[in-house]
């Protein structure tokens, strides 16, 4: 057994045991927290297995932008009693259940087992045409070019649970501003740690999603560390979080699907269909887009964290 | 024994964790966790899979890679309309279960006397 394999097993003991520490302890906040942690071994994971655009999307949006969701979710129905526990299904229930989850797992166990050798892949086809798209990063090329119909849709399923986030709000809190629940008053260190980190972060992100045409990174990561530094500055109280009424709002969080469908309808005319760059053109268009997207994703994901608007506009 | 493998059944039996609290845990933000961790582990398969296409000088295969991408994404955006509904229930009930067992039973029990 080498060092890579003994590290593997290593790992992938600790994710188990972290998830069954996440499912198995009876405080939620406790729960939360062991979910961030897990979020981050698994970027671990991911590094393992050389997919390092997907570690660090994982480690953005698994550990942090979820974990913030949910802490503050846990925060907000901590005052509730936990006395559900005693109406969870009986042992007969649990039983089954458990042997249904084991089987589940005995065959996924079976099918890892026993893939296909030599494996199945599309990465020949992937890298034929890279040159053509200018960018240096195949995942990239994939996001933004031959799939891009996907990165498009999954903006409007963004946008989507971001509308029905708001449409959850009071009517009079209506057009107001979304509050995060009710934060505390922020302590002197938060604020500091803010004003530290924010600059770093801003260039973090920024960076993460330029270097993403030809090196890991990309506008989804890039655009996650963005959305947590815009967090962390409304729970430092160093901003408030933009009305749901305001059009320049509406403007950001639209801005990347507008772009992608302008350069799609473009396509029709100067290239070879929908979303089809014309050539010697693709990189600043799939530039263009990108910075738009980051825009967009860095702002959704922020607004989905501070949840629907609580607070109206007039005193 | 490769990596892969090893992560691959870490993956499986992430996924089996994961329904497992999906079915039997009663609180809907344990259910949400649960939810994360099944789906996680559902990604971690891809990345398997993405692995064990290594080919033309390239560490793994790029198309499972951008599916899990945007796949996290989704996850998340699914995760906070879940988390926006599991908090007006809680403003609008006091309460956060799905269940209404007890309400049932009180019920009855008001008919019974």
């Amino acid at each position: 057994m080498t060092i890579g394999v003994g590290f593997s097993v290593a790992l992938g003991l600790l994710i188990l045991a972290v998830a069954v520490f996440t499912i198995g302890t009876r405080d939620s906040f406790a729960a939360v927290v062991a979910f961030v942690v897990y979020g981050l071994l698994l970027s671990l994971g991911w590094m393992n297995l050389y997919c390092p655009d997907v570690a660090l999307t994982e480690a953005a949006v698994g550990g942090g932008v979820t974990g913030a969701l949910l802490l503050n979710a846990c925060a907000r129905v901590r005052s509730e009693k936990t006395s559900d526990f005693k109406k969870s299904p009986r042992w007969i229930g649990r039983g089954m259940a458990g042997l249904l989850c084991l089987a589940l797992s005995s065959g996924l166990v079976a099918v890892v087992i026993l893939l296909p050798n030599p494996a199945p892949t599309l990465a020949p086809e992937a890298t034929r045409s890279l040159s053509a798209t200018g960018l240096g990063n195949p995942v990239t090329a994939v996001l933004m070019a031959y799939r891009a119909l996907d990165t498009m849709l999954e903006k409007v399923v963004l946008l989507l649970a971001l509308v029905g986030v708001w449409s959850l709000a009071s009517d009079r809190f209506w057009g107001g501003r979304a509050t995060f629940g009710h934060l505390p008053e922020p302590d002197r260190p938060l604020i500091f740690l803010t004003r530290v980190l924010a600059p770093v972060g801003i260039i973090a992100g920024i960076y993460l999603f330029w270097v993403g045409a030809d090196a890991p990174g990309g506008a989804f990561a890039g655009g996650a560390i963005l959305s947590a530094i815009w967090i962390l500055v409304f729970f430092a109280g160093l901003s408030v979080v933009p009305a749901v009424g305001s059009l320049g709002l509406r403007i950001v969080l639209s801005i990347g699907i507008i772009f992608f469908l302008a350069a799609g309808v473009a396509g029709i005319s100067m290239a070879a269909g929908f979303l089809a760059y014309p050539e010697g053109f693709a990189k600043p268009i799939i530039v263009v887009i990108e910075v738009a997207m980051t825009l967009s994703i860095g702002a959704t994901l922020g607004l989905l964290v501070a949840g629907p608007p609580g607070q109206s506009l007039k005193p | 024994m490769n990596v892969p493998t090893i992560l691959g059944i870490c993956a499986a039996g992430l996924i089996g964790l994961g329904l497992f609290s999906l079915i039997v845990e009663p609180q809907p933000l344990r259910k949400i966790l649960a939810f994360n961790v099944l789906g996680n582990g559902v990604f971690l398969f891809f990345g398997v899979v993405a692995r064990r296409g290594a080919a033309v000088g390239l560490f793994g295969d790029p198309i499972p890679q951008a599916l899990v991408i945007t796949g996290i994404v989704v996850g998340f955006s699914a995760t906070a309309l879940a988390v926006a509904l599991l908090l007006r229930l809680f403003d609008e009930t006091g309460s956060t279960s799905s269940r209404d067992d007890a309400q049932k039973e009180s019920k009855s029990e008001r008919a019974d006397s």
